[in-house]
């Protein structure tokens, strides 16, 4: 579903990423771990072409990043870019909803704007979608009445409305208090549990472990090592996963 | 503080007839300031839109070209501009009235400053809102319509307000170019009675009160706008 070939990004003069190569099948929970600054949120954004990687290929769906945004340099084809994007659902550490909108209104957004269906079919499918987080009663909230993790929340289900093919979490519960981290690692879960393609940057282990099919540890751009969760967490190849899972657990 | 008030309302200085005879005649030269000033308001932000979505262009040449603008309309006084629109055009062939010269010259000033004040509310936007609304797959002006704008719209009315009351007041100086505004009225009333007393202290009064207009509409945009924090 989700293939990156050596892929290479810099900042500047930082080599954020170098050679990332792997690949996400159909329905599978990839979880990426990592000290901060690793480059796991870099890898995130050029998936979806917030970032665009200086060499290497993303494939989402048999699509390439690289035809999606050539194209855009053609003039008025910058279509082609927004349409990759609209078929990945992301999902941000600081939820960035829109804040003038209601809860309904930011999940029904996309769906009037990108996918242009008519405003009641949109409100009637992005109640659907809040109901699934277990938010259905909060719709007309707007996201400064909500707590952190009901807007993180309303948030996936933003995403989840353009019936994306692959979703990416960017340390969804990490600007979350302690108490709240439950809900929404609660809905990913669900979301995981129906076969939704994910690609999810955490430091929630137990989440990892419960869910992920695979991890990945990424250190100073690059993959270290990969392999199941039980794997990776109990029997560490790799001397710096040992010290960064020394660390956290 | 007490004898001037008395000097006004009883001591002879104000003849309230006169200023009741003329007021009319000066709220007639009022209408013609509103109307300049809204025409400029409706052009000037069009185009401080325009240019300020040019000064964030990721196109250099674009950026370069509304920052020049912005350099050369705020940098040079008003009056001057009107002199040179009025004045300087029919030189090269484009005779204006006072009318199209005063709107044009007023609307090409106003869309210096307010580009300045739309630049800035649209980058005072957390960056993540972008981002949000093109993870979505909107395109980049659909972001900026559905979701920049209408949370950069909020933070710019204060200044817009202050921006819209100085081009009211501004407006006077289209009385150089023989437009018939409020103050054209009031100098060509003064002419006629020799009584400044009463004749500027209605034009005063009609300028003070279109500004408490103005200050009043926008304390309630920004009070309406303000329902989703």
């Amino acid at each position: 579903m989700i293939r990156v070939e050596n892929l290479n990004k810099h900042f500047q003069s930082l080599h954020v990423l170098r050679d990332v190569s792997f690949s996400v099948q159909r329905g599978e929970v990839v979880v990426l771990i990592g000290p901060s600054g690793s480059g796991k949120s870099t890898l995130l954004r050029c998936i979806n072409g917030m970032e665009m990687p200086d060499t290497g290929e993303v494939v989402v769906d048999g699509v390439s990043l690289r035809d999606a945004a050539g194209a855009r340099r053609l003039l008025g084809a910058e279509k082609q870019l927004n349409s990759y994007r609209s078929e990945i659902g992301m999902v941000f550490q600081r939820f960035h909803l829109f804040p003038h909108m209601t809860a309904l209104g930011n999940v029904a957004e996309g769906l009037k704007t990108v996918r242009k269906v008519a405003k009641a079919d949109a409100d009637r499918r992005a109640q659907a979608l809040l109901a699934r987080v277990g938010l259905g009663d909060r719709g007309k909230s707007y996201p400064s009445q909500l707590s952190g993790g009901q807007q993180q929340r309303v948030a996936i289900a933003r995403a989840l409305a353009m019936e994306p093919k692959v979703m990416l979490f960017d340390e969804p519960t990490s600007a979350l208090d302690p108490e709240l981290v439950g809900e929404v690692l609660t809905v990913m879960k669900g979301l995981a549990a129906e076969g939704m393609t994910m690609v999810v940057v955490t430091h929630e282990m137990g989440f990892a472990r419960e869910v992920a099919n695979r991890v990945l540890f990424m250190d100073n751009g690059a993959i270290v090592e990969e392999g199941r969760p039980d794997e990776v967490f109990s029997a560490p190849k790799h001397p710096r996963t040992r010290a960064f899972l020394n660390k956290i657990l | 503080m007490t004898r001037l008030l008395l000097l006004v309302f009883g001591g002879g200085l104000v003849e309230w007839q006169i200023v009741l005879k003329y007021f009319p005649v000066l709220a007639k030269g009022a209408v013609m300031t509103v109307e300049l000033t809204a025409l400029a308001i409706l052009f000037g932000t069009a185009l401080g839109l325009g240019i300020a979505l040019a000064k964030i262009s990721r196109n250099l040449v674009v950026a370069r070209l509304a920052q020049l603008y912005t350099w050369l309309w705020r940098g040079t006084p008003l009056l001057l501009q009107l002199f040179v629109i009025y004045y300087g055009l029919p030189e090269v062939g484009l005779t204006l009235n006072p009318f199209q010269a005063a709107v044009l010259g007023l609307s090409l000033n106003a869309g210096a400053y307010v580009s300045e004040i739309i630049r800035g509310a649209i980058q005072s936007i957390e960056r993540g809102q972008t981002e949000a609304a093109r993870s979505l797959g909107m395109s980049y002006f659909q972001a900026m319509y559905r979701v920049i704008l209408p949370q950069a719209f909020r933070r710019m009315l204060p200044p817009l307000g202050n921006e819209f009351i100085a081009m009211l007041k501004d407006s006077s100086l289209v009385a150089t170019i023989s437009m018939v505004d409020l103050m054209r009225t009031a100098q060509q009333m003064y002419a006629a009675t020799f009584r400044p007393v009463e004749i500027f202290l209605a034009t005063g009064v009609l300028y003070l009160f279109l500004t408490t207009l103005f200050t009043i509409t926008f304390g309630k945009l920004e009070r309406n706008l303000s329902a989703y924090d």
